[in-house]
């Protein structure tokens, strides 16, 4: 048995399409180099130079977010359903909206007290 | 029983109901595990949203970045929209909402209703459209005021000084609090006043998670975390599926006769969560999650009724958070 890692739509390129592929590993970090090894890039797109995991990639272990079970290092067992999503959070119209506007209220000294996008 | 001087005074307060036949049972002898709902939909508007909305034009008419007659801007076709239009009314300014065009008729006739403004940008031209017609929005009225509810730290403050405390004072034996991951603003409020005042506290996030459509990004770093968003202040993090949400939601009307919207669904998901693990583990619990609102805005969906497959292919591509 395996585990299954759910791709999300944007990083479907690397898996030929896939929306669900198939890999193994003791941790998170080995499953993503597992995974690497088959879908050349994947890994680069979900983890930073320095070593962890991309400000706006979510992994989800059993529907439980990785960075409070040890990020990279959360442990994994077969049978695990990891699911892979961008930070959107309340929908991306949303945020993308108010963050754009943000930036240009920022910009334009129109708001008070708005913070900086990062 | 209390009295008011007005709707504005009467925010926040809200009953805090145990849930019996939905608590998990616990073998002979073993500590007990119980669920709290915090029923947030008795605000003036329904929802939690109250909370923040009050707090975030406090803060701005005492900094002096509001005064009476100014227009308030806010991206929202949600309940902050519904909270903040009641306030913007009842305060004295104009309230003008952003919002796709493509949401549902009752959301556009409550916000009409409270006097709100709506500007619709396009639905075929997806969330790049929707960007550019809000950042143009911004140019042409730069006087506008934008209360931003992702980074406004009101909103964060309104459930530390209110939210917290009456769940403290309501159940002084809590241990684990459970609400819905959006501004992240309920969750950092009342996890930071818990996490001062109850030693070893779980603070627990439910997020949901919706269909494919709604994470269409083009890369990566189109990604948004909300500048909020203090991972330090949380325990755990779960993301439920509109199933799960869906199946809880209808549970809870059901058994514990609470009508709520999908996003508590996911709420008591997480919920049910913790507290199986404590039954399983032989440790006391108390579960205190947050009912955001009613399910009235949501009847049109078609999700309370029909198999849970009908309800996810109805919910498909919403945001029903």
């Amino acid at each position: 048995m395996a585990i299954e890692v759910r791709i999300p739509t944007i990083l479907r390129s690397y898996t030929g399409g896939a929306k669900v592929v198939e890999g193994t590993g003791d941790t998170l970090g080995d499953l993503l180099a597992d995974l690497d090894s088959r879908h050349a890039g994947l890994r680069g797109r979900l983890v930073t130079e320095a070593g962890a995991l991309h400000r706006f990639v979510n992994v989800y272990v059993n529907d439980e977010d990785v960075r409070f079970l040890g990020a990279l290092d959360a442990k994994l067992s077969d049978g695990d359903s990891v699911t892979i999503l961008p930070a959107v959070a309340g929908g991306a119209f949303g945020f993308a909206a108010a963050a754009a506007i943000a930036q240009h209220a920022l910009a334009t000294r129109a708001g008070g007290r708005i913070p900086t996008a990062r | 029983m209390a009295r008011y001087d007005s709707l504005l005074d009467a925010c926040g307060g809200t009953p805090l109901v145990g849930l019996p036949r939905l608590s998990p049972t616990v073998p002979d002898g073993a500590p007990p595990v119980r669920l709290w709902a915090k029923l947030e939909d008795r605000n003036p508007t329904g929802s939690i949203k109250d909370r923040a909305a009050l707090f975030m034009v406090r803060a701005a008419e005492e900094a002096g970045r509001l005064r009476p007659g100014d227009t308030i801007l806010e991206p929202t076709s949600g309940n902050t929209g519904i909270s903040l239009a009641m306030v913007a009314k009842l305060r004295g300014y104009r309230l003008v909402c952003v919002m796709p065009e493509n949401v549902s008729t009752e959301r556009v006739q409550l916000l009409r209703m409270y006097g709100a403004e709506i500007i619709f940008s396009p639905a075929a031209g997806g969330s790049n459209q929707a960007v550019a017609t809000a950042k143009q929005i911004a140019v042409e009225h730069p006087d506008w005021v934008m209360l931003y509810q992702y980074g406004n730290e009101a909103n964060a403050r309104a459930h530390y000084e209110t939210t917290g405390p009456e769940l403290l004072h309501d159940l002084p034996t809590i241990t684990h609090f459970v609400a819905g991951l959006g501004t992240t603003g309920t969750l950092m409020g009342t996890g930071r006043y818990l996490r001062e005042k109850v030693d070893g506290i779980q603070v627990v996030a439910a997020e949901p998670r919706y269909g494919e459509l709604v994470y269409g990004l083009r890369n990566i770093d189109e990604g948004y975390v909300p500048e909020l968003y203090d991972a330090t202040v949380l325990s755990r993090r779960f993301s439920v599926g509109t199933r799960d949400a869906v199946l809880r939601t209808r549970q809870l009307v059901e058994v514990e006769g609470i009508f709520a919207g999908f996003s508590t669904g996911a709420i008591l998901h997480a919920a049910l969560a913790v507290a199986h693990e404590a039954v399983r583990d032989g440790r006391r619990a108390d579960v205190a999650f947050v009912v955001a609102d009613g399910g009235w805005k949501y009847l049109s969906t078609g999700a309370y009724g029909g198999t849970l497959a009908d309800a996810e292919d109805a919910l498909e591509g919403q945001l029903w958070a």
